[in-house]
């Protein structure tokens, strides 16, 4: 079966800086991979050249097997992908409502938008009681929840997530994977960045290590977090 | 003061009066906003559309006989979002992340260029002591008054009509259509949009398109208040319409309607009721007749100097702009040895070898033009100080230079003072102006600097100049300032060549002076402004002080490059030399060429005044091949404008100039060759290569790995 997402021998970098030097991870249809790695390893470099956002300078990216290498951004979100960036990644002049209605409005069409609101509602009533709030104004970890809503409510194809937990309180974040594992369930494949190894490893059946943009490791969850442990631990000690 | 009788009247009466030029006004404000909302973009140039439409609509209805309907479609319906798709797709989009000092300095290049460029291809001449043709037939001539105060001509109820449709038109695009919301969010961050699957840059064509639509009509509606066809009356348009948007801190489109409106009322409400004031306040006098025409300009000045809020516009960063990669440091402050070396052996020789050619071999007209390109030279040395050392754009310049001439000319006038004398008085009182204006306006900043110096500028040519005290009053405008040619010592400077002797002088001081401030602390403290204001700051450097000094030089440089155009040509040409749109012209030469060195402000002067016999007029090319000229010479002077406005498109990539580009790179080889050789020389003195040591982990993240299991 094609995977849901190829990243084939892909290298990039900011300018004259190059962050990844031959990154191989795929995604199969329907299957989870976390992607882990130290601080600056690459990881949302990684997610960047997945969802079209950076173009590699080698190698290339497939989704559900079509070559979209150099393709804009938008082909990527069209083709299925969706990405929810690190940190706070919202139209800060925007409204609450805005901010969703812009999402929605291609996935969902005119008449689908009210319906997709409110069950971004129910997933964050916290966010139905600020719709009218202009999003600059929302605290950090409501501004995450928006950026979640955004990608959670209509189940995309591929789900490029990364960090998504930063800066939620435990109770949310459990509500969000909750909500990822129901989306996986219904067939979406996901490459998930997290600092919560746990959560990720609870979520992911495949992980892949990055080590100074370069894959260092890759296996099944259940083994992975030995080699996580000994690896960050050996670093820090020598 | 008591009311007259049939105030409330009267008031009704401006204010109907005032609506339909008001609307208008809206009309070009909502188009405007629209482009900065869109695409950050504020687009000078949009006075240039409206005239592209405007000469187009003219051209085809009383050129080609083409009845109003085709000729409206023409002009309004294809030319203009066409130019304003082509502007998107060929320029704006790529420059998307450029600052927007850059973009404003791309449009001004376009402000220039856009006239002359579709005056060349067209053939139109602009159109003097005609007034220009409306959609309607007898639109001037032709009233109606529904309410028996004020007589509505036709062309002012066909303005206030498609301008209301126009507004409503907008209105419900940006309520009922989901392209308003995707137009606002590229604004924000075109990554962001393109992650929710929009097309950013349709969206951007689309935004483009639909504003430069507004300009268009709006061009076409306006046209006939003017009695002439010519584009400065159209740029005179734009300023208007930023104030209006200024009030609604250009991103508010219902308020940039009721600040075009309101405008409209405002200017006709003043109209009316000034000079009954001023029957009584015989102080007032002079100003209903200066003031009225300049309303926009004090307007704007007075919102931007005085309504703080407006500057900090409430525009958010792209949270995505962590993918670009980190921005080039600023080359444009350092010059390679080689190439200052280089530039400085060949710029003499050149010199020499010209001024050698000129004095021995050249004629009348060849000195009158060399002397000119001098004293052009000493003039943009003044953008060059601004500009090039003090990274601001000023668009007063041309007000400076006429302030120095000006003052040349009363001086000799009234008290027979010496013209050199008054050309130095000239530059200290421009100095002095220009400390003054510096201290409301440099706060301003970036394109807000811009524009004051452009409201500046337009209040003085319309305001200022009219007072006798400084414009000579009406008989030296209708006939010209006459200013003598000086006699110094033994010498009379009548001759030409004498005079040509006397200004190379002159700008070979100021050059070195020039110099000599950018290699000193004062250059140094500048050139640290341009990398950021706050480190600067925090190094115990007064931004405000060095900026003061900077303009303050840079208009004395002016002023006194004024003066000596003056005496040059004997006259102060006022209309010629030193209105808003020439100055305009000024700043792109300089930033196309070289804004940082004197060679560059050289280049410019040269081309300013040169280019257009040496190159345009096939002089040059008849000199090489002894008379012999290809048949498409002459070519038109205007291809001066789009040649030179259309290269500063260049500037927001080669913030050093285009020429100065060019030289760069050629002498790059050079360049890495001495340094190789100087490696070799004494090993490990240079920097190794860009590879970064990558981070080490980050012990937090260790720690949240450790508690797992
Ligand atoms: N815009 C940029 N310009 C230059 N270098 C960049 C840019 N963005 C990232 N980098 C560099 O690329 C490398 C990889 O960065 P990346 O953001 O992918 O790391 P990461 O694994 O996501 O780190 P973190 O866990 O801190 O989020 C880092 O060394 C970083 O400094
Ligand atoms: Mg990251």
């Amino acid at each position: 079966m094609t995977p849901a997402l190829e990243l084939l021998n892909v290298e990039a970098g900011y300018g004259p800086f190059r962050a990844l030097f031959g990154v191989t991870i795929s995604v199969p249809a329907g299957g989870a991979v976390a992607l882990l790695g130290a601080n600056g390893a690459g990881k949302t470099t990684v997610a960047r050249v997945a969802s079209g956002l950076l173009e590699p300078s080698a190698g290339s990216v497939l989704v559900d097997g079509r070559d979209l290498t150099g393709e804009r951004t938008f082909r990527f979100a069209r083709a299925g992908v969706a990405h929810a960036p690190e940190g706070r990644s919202v139209f800060a002049t925007f409204t609450v409502e805005e901010n969703l209605t812009l999402s929605f409005q291609r996935l969902l069409g005119s008449d689908g938008l009210d319906d997709g609101l409110e069950r971004a509602y129910s997933i964050f009533p916290r966010l139905g009681e600020r719709r009218r709030q202009v999003a600059g104004t929302l605290s950090g970890g409501e501004q995450r929840m928006l950026s979640m809503a955004r990608v959670l409510v209509e189940a995309p194809s591929v789900l490029v997530a990364d960090e998504l937990s930063l800066g939620l309180a435990p109770i949310v974040t459990d509500e969000i994977y909750a909500t990822l594992e129901a989306i996986r369930a219904s067939g979406t494949a996901m490459l998930i960045v997290e600092q919560h190894v746990g959560h990720a490893l609870a979520l992911c059946e495949h992980v892949v290590l990055l080590d100074k943009g370069t894959v260092a490791w890759e296996g099944p969850a259940d083994e992975a977090a030995d080699v996580v442990v000994s690896r960050l631990f050996e670093k820090s000690g020598g | 003061m008591v009311l007259a009788a049939g105030t409330g009247t009267d008031v009704v009466r401006a204010i109907l009066q005032g609506t339909p030029p008001g609307a208008v006004y809206a009309l070009v404000a909502l188009g405007f906003v629209l482009t900065y909302k869109t695409s950050g973009v504020f687009n000078l140039a949009f006075g240039a559309q409206a005239f592209v439409s405007a000469a187009m609509f003219f051209q085809a209805r009383v050129e080609w006989g083409w009845s109003t309907v085709p000729a409206l479609v023409l002009a309004v319906f294809v030319l203009a979002p066409l130019t304003g798709l082509l502007m998107e797709r060929l320029i704006f989009r790529h420059l998307r992340t450029a600052s927007a000092v850059s973009k404003l300095v791309v449009a001004i290049g376009l402000s220039v260029a856009l006239p002359s460029l579709f005056e060349t291809l067209t053939g139109f001449a602009g159109v003097a002591g005609r007034t220009p043709e409306g959609l309607v037939p007898d639109g001037a001539t032709v009233f109606y008054d529904p309410l028996g105060v004020y007589p509505f001509s036709r062309d002012e109820l066909v303005a206030l009509g498609v301008a209301v449709v126009g507004m409503l038109g907008l209105g419900a695009l940006f309520r009922f259509s989901s392209i308003g919301l995707a137009m606002r969010a590229v604004v924000e961050s075109p990554r962001m949009t393109e992650l929710a699957g929009i097309d950013a840059d349709r969206v951007s064509s689309v935004a483009w398109m639909l504003s430069s639509f507004f300009a268009g009509m709006a061009g076409v509606l306006i046209a006939p208040r003017f009695n002439t066809l010519m584009a400065p009356d159209f740029f005179h348009l734009v300023v208007v319409a930023v104030a209006a948007a200024a009030i609604g801190r250009l991103v508010s489109l219902p308020r940039a309607l009721i600040g075009g409106l309101g405008l409209g009322i405002f200017i006709a409400l003043f109209r009316t009721f000034l000079p009954r004031w001023s029957a009584d306040h015989p102080w007032l006098e002079p100003f209903q007749n200066n003031l009225t025409p300049s309303m926009p300009f004090v307007v704007l000045f007075g919102v931007l100097v005085l309504w703080p809020a407006i500057r900090r516009s409430p525009a958010a960063a792209d949270p995505l702009s962590g993918v670009d990669p980190p921005p080039p440091s600023l080359v444009s402050a350092t010059r390679s040895a080689v190439l200052t070396r280089a530039a400085r052996v060949f710029g003499v020789c050149f010199l020499l070898l010209v001024g050698l050619t000129v004095w021995f071999r050249g004629d009348v007209v060849w000195v009158h033009l060399v002397t000119q390109a001098t004293i052009m030279s000493l003039i943009l040395l003044s953008v060059t100080v601004i500009t090039g050392l003090a990274g601001q754009i000023s668009l007063c310049q041309g007000t400076f230079a006429a302030i120095g001439a000006l003052t040349v000319f009363q001086l000799a006038d009234r008290w027979d003072v010496s013209v050199l004398a008054a050309a130095l008085v000239g530059a200290v009182i421009a100095a002095v102006v220009g400390a003054l204006l510096s201290i409301p306006v440099l706060r301003l900043g970036g394109i807000w600097l811009a524009i004051a110096t452009l409201a500046f500028a337009f209040f003085f040519d319309a305001v200022m100049l009219k007072f006798s005290w400084v414009g000579g009053g009406d008989s030296a405008l209708l006939q010209g300032h006459r200013v003598p040619r000086p006699v110094l010592g033994p010498w009379d400077l009548a001759d030409d060549r004498r005079f040509l002797v006397l200004v190379v002088v002159v700008f070979a001081l100021v050059s070195v002076f020039v110099i000599r401030i950018r290699e000193g602390t004062t250059g140094l403290i500048l050139r640290g402004l341009r990398g950021s204001e706050v480190a600067a700051e925090s190094v115990g450097v007064s931004p405000a002080r060095a900026r003061m000094l900077a303009f303050a030089i840079s208009a004395a440089i002016a002023g006194l490059g004024g003066g000596l155009l003056a005496i040059h040509q004997e006259n102060v040409n006022y209309g010629n030399n030193f209105t808003p749109m020439a100055a305009l012209f000024w700043v792109v030469l300089v930033v196309t060429l070289s804004a940082r060195t004197v060679e560059g402000a050289a280049q410019a002067g040269a081309a300013f005044s040169l280019f257009n016999s040496v190159i345009l007029r096939g002089d040059g090319i008849g000199w090489i091949t002894r008379g012999h000229l290809p048949g498409f010479f002459p070519l038109s002077p205007k291809w001066r404008f789009v040649l030179f406005g259309l290269a500063s498109i260049q500037f927001a990539r080669h913030p050093e100039g285009l020429v100065e580009h060019g030289k760069r790179r050629a002498t790059a080889g050079m360049d890495a060759r001495l340094a190789a050789r100087r490696e070799r020389a004494e090993p490990g003195a240079a920097s190794s290569t860009a590879q970064q040591d990558p981070p080490s982990p980050d012990p937090s993240k260790v720690a949240a790995v450790g508690k797992q299991p």
